[in-house]
């Protein structure tokens, strides 16, 4: 009797062991579309829509190009595991153009005509500012993968990027105590992400780091000529030039400073506005020495990272590179995908419920987990540029908690 | 005093004038095409920015071509590839003039739509062929140095090459118009078309070639910008308020008024930004043109014609 018993008991746990061991993501028919969608969202019994809205024409698709891949890949890979819940992944993608109205407009056709189960997508502030109301009208979920200037959280968003003070903080300690820098040069293009972010690194330096600000200044996005600004740094000579300069104007800006003798032998520039996107612009000899604060760099050596750019480069060729957010996106689906396993539906309030406390162990840039307020815990990382565009990484922080509303630093 | 040395002042003067006249080069430079083609042909030309595009695309060409098929010449091949941004931008502009431009020139409201229509097709087409991402070309060690007549003066190269070029291309265009046969048919044809055309000027071979001329040269500075910034599909439309301001600034159906333009905005702007904060340097300048121009709404110089 006794034998027979433990015979029973194994089998019975060979069986539990053989059905954990099956992809969730196969077992279609043990959810049930009735059950698994309550709200009319765009799920049938095998496929699941969701959305895409990037800025695929217009000034931002130099930028948002990069995301749009990634998102696309990651959607492939789920796909090719399975899908979620059994379901294959569809996706349909509309262009926001680089203009704030129309990713309202088409976040709203989305949601309201598509009916898609969540959207990967914007780029910019004032695009996320723009489709925010919609999301949280219609109910929606956006991932959202920039990092960006923080003071921002709603149920119907996760951000998938750091918000400021995870990039500004750990890096400005890191350069305080490697440079010994008591002086900073603070520049900027001029709308909120810039302004914002020096905002509090100057409270950071001044009142924790006990150093001075020299100078803060902003240029007009577009903005060619740095010829007065250089001279002033020159006059000013401060031990660390921060800057977050964007889009056209970073090409300027670098070459410039190089052009004027500014180079990383006498001067510390760290900046945390350029990715390896940007270096194909920029140009790496014109960066060579420089530092970059951004929780991934391309050249990040685990297995996850190495698994994450040889797909990306067999997929989009060899040449193609990889940028802070471009990584940020290819995470979206993933932790979507996590969320909806965890609640077993695809019903938004049920995802936005079970999204805190997700873990995600197979990102590129390692171990990640979202935190009550729809953030991600991550890792700060500083790359110095080399002539090849890629960074050498010289510092990891520990896991940085997401703070989008900093008291102290407003 | 302020806590520098004296020579620590005298060299950040000396640079300082500098970087007022680097910015004075481009403005002129960016000006120049347009005041040939909006100030003598009045074609408002707002395709301008897109062929300074042309030119800087066709230096990233070159770049390419000499990088990856004869690395030898990369030290040299910058100054043919201005000539061929000059010539690529003057036969499509040569082009864009037979198949649009001619039959607008009585009904200038509609070269304005015209050639905005104009430009966003280029910028489709640059997007289409070179991609949304913004290029650089590889640009040659010589031009990106800087040049130290001291040890705390630092004058960048490629400021000077663009000063180079500048001095160049006006003294070039002076002599052209007020030196050569065909810029007196020109100015002619500028001043009156049908009598031209009744002393047996060929005014529409004339507006073609002006037109291509005007082209040219700013694919020319493209070129020269590749230096100082990087090309993007949108990049023509970053010169294109900049340029109109020079040139309306100015005084149309000017030349000189251009220069003068370009120099009094450049130092203007230079040394408000020196002393006031990035953006409000910027601001200053553009207030004090609408004034000025409030009061003189011709411009600073006007050609003298009996109308």
């Amino acid at each position: 009797m006794k034998h027979r018993l433990k015979q029973i008991v194994t089998i019975l746990a060979a069986l539990a062991v053989w059905a954990g061991s099956q992809p969730s993501g196969l077992r279609a028919s043990e959810h049930a579309t009735a059950q698994v969608n309550t709200t009319g969202l765009a799920v049938t019994d095998d496929t699941v829509t969701v959305g895409q809205l990037h800025s695929a024409t217009g000034t931002m698709a130099i930028s948002e190009t990069g995301s749009i891949q990634a998102e696309q890949l990651a959607i492939e890979q789920i796909n090719a595991m399975g899908g979620v819940l059994g379901r294959k992944i569809k996706i349909i993608v509309e262009d926001g153009a680089s203009d704030w109205p129309t990713f309202a407009e088409k976040a709203k056709k989305l949601l309201v005509n598509d009916k898609v189960a969540s959207v990967f997508g914007c780029w910019t502030s004032a695009s996320r500012k723009a489709v925010l109301p919609v999301f949280e009208k219609e109910n929606g979920m956006l991932y959202y993968p920039t990092f960006y200037e923080g003071l921002e959280q709603s149920k119907n968003v996760i951000y998938t990027g750091q918000e400021a003070t995870q990039q500004i903080l750990a890096g400005l300690d890191w350069i305080a105590k490697e440079k010994k820098a008591k002086t900073f040069y603070l520049i900027g293009s001029d709308y909120i992400w810039p302004r914002t972010s020096n905002k509090i690194a100057r409270k950071h330096i001044e009142n924790v780091l006990k150093g001075t600000v020299v100078g803060e200044e902003y240029y007009a996005l577009g903005h060619t000529q740095f010829g007065s600004l250089i001279n002033k740094i020159k006059l000013k000579k401060p031990d660390v030039i921060y800057a977050i300069v964007v889009g056209g104007s970073n090409v300027s800006f670098y070459k410039q400073l190089k052009a004027a003798g500014i180079t990383s032998d006498k001067w510390t520039v760290l900046t945390i506005s350029v990715t390896e996107d940007e270096v194909l612009g920029i140009g790496g000899e014109n960066l060579v020495g420089f530092y970059s604060a951004m929780k991934y760099f391309q050249s990040l050596e685990n297995d996850n990272n190495k698994g994450f750019v040889e797909a990306f480069k067999a997929k989009y060729g060899p040449k193609s590179v990889i940028g802070d957010v471009t990584q940020a996106a290819y995470l979206g689906p993933w932790l979507w995908k996590l969320a909806v396993e965890k609640a077993g539906s695809f019903d938004i309030d049920k995802i936005a419920a079970a999204s805190p406390g997700i873990e995600f162990t197979k990102a590129p840039e390692g171990y990640v987990k979202i935190h009550e307020n729809h953030h991600l815990w991550s890792k700060l990382r500083i790359g110095q540029w080399q002539t090849d565009g890629q960074a050498k990484v010289l510092y990891e922080s520990e896991l940085i908690e997401p703070n989008p509303f900093p008291k102290g630093y407003q | 005093m302020f806590g520098y040395s004296p020579s620590e002042l005298w060299s950040i003067f000396v640079m300082q004038g500098f970087a007022g006249l680097s910015l004075f080069s481009v403005l002129l430079l960016m000006s120049l095409g347009l005041a040939i083609i909006f100030g003598q042909m009045g074609v408002v030309n707002l395709a301008h920015g897109e062929f300074m595009a042309l030119g800087a695309y066709m230096v990233y060409l070159c770049s390419q071509i000499v990088h990856n098929h004869f690395p030898s010449l990369v030290p040299f091949y910058f100054i043919i590839a201005v000539g061929i941004a000059f010539l690529a931008a003057a036969v499509v502009g040569l082009f864009v003039e037979w198949s649009l431009i001619r039959f607008l020139y009585k009904r200038p409201l509609d070269t304005l739509l015209a050639t905005w229509g104009l430009s966003l097709i280029m910028q489709q087409a640059f997007r289409s062929i070179f991609g949304a991402r913004e290029v650089t070309p590889t640009l040659p060690d010589w031009l990106m140095g800087s040049f130290k007549p001291t040890d705390t003066i630092d004058i960048p190269i490629n400021g000077v090459f663009v000063m180079g070029l500048t001095l160049l291309l006006t003294f070039g265009v002076w002599l052209f118009m007020f030196r050569s046969r065909t810029g007196l048919q020109m100015r002619a044809t500028v001043q009156n078309r049908m009598m031209s055309g009744a002393a047996g000027i060929n005014t529409g071979r004339i507006d073609r070639f002006t037109f291509a001329l005007g082209c040219g040269i700013a694919g020319a500075a493209g070129a020269a910008f590749t230096t100082i910034g990087s090309t993007g599909p949108d990049s023509g439309s970053r010169y294109i308020v900049d340029t109109f301001l020079v040139v309306v600034f100015g005084g149309t159906a000017s030349l000189l008024g251009t220069v003068a333009s370009a120099f009094g905005i450049a130092q203007g702007q230079s040394i408000l930004e020196f002393f006031l904060k990035g953006t409000m340097g910027k601001v200053s300048v553009l207030s004090l043109i609408v004034i000025i121009l409030m009061i003189r709404p011709q411009g600073l110089f006007t050609s003298k014609v009996r109308s």
